[in-house]
């Protein structure tokens, strides 16, 4: 049985299609990002000399590990730790409770226009803005100590959860919150017995995980003068104090270790 | 469903009395400990700042306007710094993310009771500890610079890039694997034939998730020392030069609302 | 050429999918396994190329014992086995011609397969395959662009790509419309006479099987409890495998039981 088609194809080499089928654009773009990389890699200055020095230090700071000191700068460790947390605790329920009505005001289903363009300007500034600058800001407007970070990480979670809760009341089930509009509620018993329950258990999980990045972020505002375990953390390294150091990580990833399990928890049993 | 007799009439309520006791106690304890918080935070603050603030703040607000526009040529070199770190890095973590993902799947790991729980402990701890604090310690150990930023932004992405990559891996298709098996392939062809394919997606995804998120650390990590723009940025609030702050935080803000579309158009392109 | 003794297999649970199976197929011989879901067809299927470990037992593929093979021999022998499978498990991502290769998969090495660079013998049988399933013209297209019927299509140009002695056939039509089934049904067997092949072919539609096939073997809690031609399918045999009218049975039974038991 003999097939055009077949005996044409017989006998060649076959491959694969490419992935950008423009072969001109395909060479550009692989010729283009070789020459970045090697751009790139030429005006970074590595001072190999230093870095073959700072091996030992590298290790020193791995072996650290596992003898960590909490003992010798513990006052400092302990202040450090609670300033963290009490700034995590107290940006987080003001940030949520916050983020509550800018969320509600940037569903454009719900909000009027006016607000719905007030609220999600809101919340771009924040999302724009790292933390780290709003804190160095806010230290230079309100001076050092923890209230900058402790307004430095309510103005983020804001932004953060505003946002993702807007998203969330955008996309929920027109129907059920239909169903009580229908029933002649008020907007106020409409968003609660519409609205509330079908967002409520993603809220609780989203406020979970802001607590957790708070709580990691508040860990490096300390570095601008704005409280918390940071500035300690600074302290330890300018000092060469490597076991100090090590303590404070191991304390740091422990609590966010824990702030997962627990997280997960709850979001079980929420959702 | 609990009911509540009243004047011989039975009242419907949503909870028992128990049931709104612990509520009420659960959230009693919550405003107490946020209280609690509040105080610390407002016992080491210094009032008078903050009452001063309105008057600072239109103070520095005067000062940054306008910003120092020709300040520009001087921004080239550090945006083209901070353009590579992000780069580097992200390319480099995922070089490493992808072995210690298929190390931590549980569908791909050699040994589900002592490999996976190491490889989980590296995203554990790189992902808990902030780029701003690798770069800290990468500067004790190797000296300030481009080379140590690069690296901080790497480590810090390993962990990121190899959770969402593992659980992509959890998540595929086991009949594809299955197949491939059956072909009679190798343990690497299972790999590059059955596994990679159906990863490849995501791996794309997370890979310019990740490095839109990098351009944005990578601004302020000169702020320690390790490159980049924040290093302007620092020497300029250093100074109180705050008409060069303003102009380094409009370009920052730029880069950022930069690499965030570009990152949703190749995004799209790629799903 | 295949031959099952004593295959067992106790799956961790404590469940028996089979049964110390012993069975035989000689070269060339199409046959259809039947029987309701949860019985082992699936299970003895796998156990015959390993992707599921049997317990204990022997499977003779020529003389050789594949329960014994260590994981390269295993590999060489899989190449001798050919599978076609329920839900087509094409590689979704690759294109048809690349899911057609991957059956060469266990002949060609590494970095070849990698690089996509096959033996020019094996693109040539590829697009032989692909000719004689009529999807010559789909080569480049990717696998998930195409429908159900053309993806088992692939699947099989896959299977037989191996070159191999056996085809394990695992529920072939149970996600196509009843004529695409049909059509598939016909290629399998067709392609089978024409190479010679034995088949085992697990599938739940009974008169499909008939239609098609000269043997057929029951499986019923992981025994066997039919084998011969699809002729002796009788209504009484087919109670004996699917067993509804035993469970009707069962509960009338317990039900006289206990109205005399009340009358009592």
């Amino acid at each position: 049985m003999s097939h055009p088609e077949l005996d044409d194809l017989l006998g060649k080499g076959w491959r694969k299609p490419a992935f950008v089928k423009n072969a001109l654009l395909r060479w550009t773009l692989i010729v283009g990002f070789i020459a970045y990389l090697i751009a790139a890699y030429m005006t970074i200055e590595v001072d190999w000399g230093r870095v073959y020095e700072g091996l030992d230090r590298g290790w020193a700071f791995v072996l650290a590990f596992t003898s960590p000191d909490f003992i010798s700068r513990w006052s400092d460790i302990w202040s450090g730790l609670m300033e963290s947390i009490v700034m995590t605790v107290a940006a987080s329920v003001v940030g949520i409770l916050i983020s509550i009505p800018i969320g509600l005001g940037a569903a454009r289903n719900i909000a009027p226009l006016p607000v719905y363009v007030i609220c999600r300007g809101i919340v771009a500034i924040s999302r724009a803005l790292q933390e780290i600058i709003v804190a160095i800001l806010l230290v230079a407007i309100f001076g050092f100590g923890p209230l900058a970070g402790f307004l430095t990480l309510s103005f983020a979670t804001i932004g953060f959860l505003s946002k993702l809760l807007a998203e969330d009341i955008e996309a929920m089930d027109k129907v059920q919150a239909e169903a009580i509009r229908a029933s002649g509620a008020r907007w106020t018993q409409w968003v609660n017995y519409g609205v509330q329950p079908q967002v409520m258990p993603r809220l609780v999980g989203l406020s979970m995980y802001r607590i957790d990045i708070n709580f990691r972020e508040s860990a490096i505002l300390g570095l601008v003068g704005a409280g918390g375990i940071g500035a300690t953390l600074n302290t330890a390294f300018d000092r060469y104090e490597y076991d100090t150091a090590a303590a404070i990580l191991i304390l740091i990833i422990g609590i966010v270790m824990a702030l997962e399990y627990l997280s997960g928890i709850i979001r079980a049993r929420v959702q | 469903m609990p009911v509540v007799e009243h004047e011989g009439a039975q009242i419907w309520r949503r909870r028992t009395t128990g049931q709104s006791l612990v509520r009420w106690f659960g959230w009693l304890l919550g405003v107490a400990v946020f209280v609690y918080c509040w105080q610390i935070i407002s016992e080491s603050t210094t009032w008078f700042f903050v009452w001063d603030a309105p008057r600072i703040a239109n103070d520095i607000w005067t000062r940054a306007t306008p910003p120092k526009w020709d300040y520009i040529t001087q921004l080239g070199r550090p945006i083209w710094d901070t353009l590579n770190i992000a780069t580097l890095g992200t390319i480099i973590a995922l070089f490493l993310a992808v072995p210690v993902a298929f190390l931590a799947a549980r569908n791909t790991t050699p040994s589900a009771l002592f490999i996976r729980p190491i490889a989980l402990l590296i995203i554990v701890s790189t992902r808990s500890i902030n780029s701003l604090i690798w770069a800290l310690l990468l500067i004790a150990i190797i000296g300030p610079g481009v080379f140590a930023g690069v690296i901080a932004i790497a480590i810090r992405s390993i962990g990121f890039c190899a959770k969402l990559l593992y659980e992509a891996i959890e998540e595929i298709d086991h009949t594809q694997v299955e197949a491939i098996t059956a072909t009679g392939a190798s343990r690497w062809q299972i790999m590059a034939y059955g596994i990679v394919p159906q990863i490849l997606p995501a791996f794309a995804g997370i890979a310019v998730f990740r490095w839109d998120i990098n351009i944005r650390e990578s601004t302020v990590l000169g702020l320690v020392g390790a490159g980049g723009i924040g290093l302007q940025l620092s020497a300029s609030l250093n100074v109180l030069a705050w008409p060069q702050v303003s102009l380094i935080l409009i370009v920052i803000l730029a880069a950022v609302m930069i690499s965030e579309w570009v990152s949703a158009k190749v995004r799209g392109a790629i799903i | 050429m295949l031959r099952l003794q004593k295959l067992t297999k106790t799956y961790k649970t404590g469940d028996q999918a089979l049964k110390a199976i012993d069975l035989d197929v000689p070269k060339g011989q199409v046959l259809a396994l039947i029987g309701p879901s949860g019985a082992g067809k699936s299970t003895m299927i796998r156990c015959i190329n390993r992707l599921v470990e049997p317990t204990s037992g022997e499977v003779l593929l020529d003389g050789v014992d594949l329960v014994k093979l260590g994981s390269g021999a295993l590999r060489k022998a899989r190449r001798e086995m050919g599978m076609i499978f329920q839900e087509y498990a094409l590689v979704e991502r690759l294109t048809v011609m690349e899911n057609v290769l991957s059956g060469r998969l266990g002949y060609v090495g590494f970095w070849r397969s990698f690089l996509r660079r096959y033996p020019q013998s094996d693109v040539d049988e590829a697009f032989r395959l692909l000719d004689r399933v009529g999807l010559l013209h789909m080569a480049d297209k990717r696998a998930d662009e195409l429908s159900g019927g053309q993806r088992q299509r692939v699947g099989i140009c896959r299977a037989l790509i191996q070159n191999p002695k056996l085809l394990l056939v695992d529920e072939p039509t149970a996600s196509l419309d009843p004529k695409t089934s049909r059509q598939i049904m016909r290629l399998i067997t067709e392609l089978c006479q024409e190479r010679g092949l034995a088949a085992i072919i697990n599938i739940h539609d009974v008169a499909l099987a008939q239609m098609f096939v000269p043997r057929v073997v029951g499986l019923r809690f992981g025994e066997i409890v039919f084998d011969g031609l699809p002729s002796g399918l009788t209504p009484d045999k087919l109670t004996e495998i699917y067993g509804e009218e035993d469970w009707e049975a069962t509960i009338e039974k317990v039900d006289d039981d206990e109205e005399i038991e009340a009358a009592e």
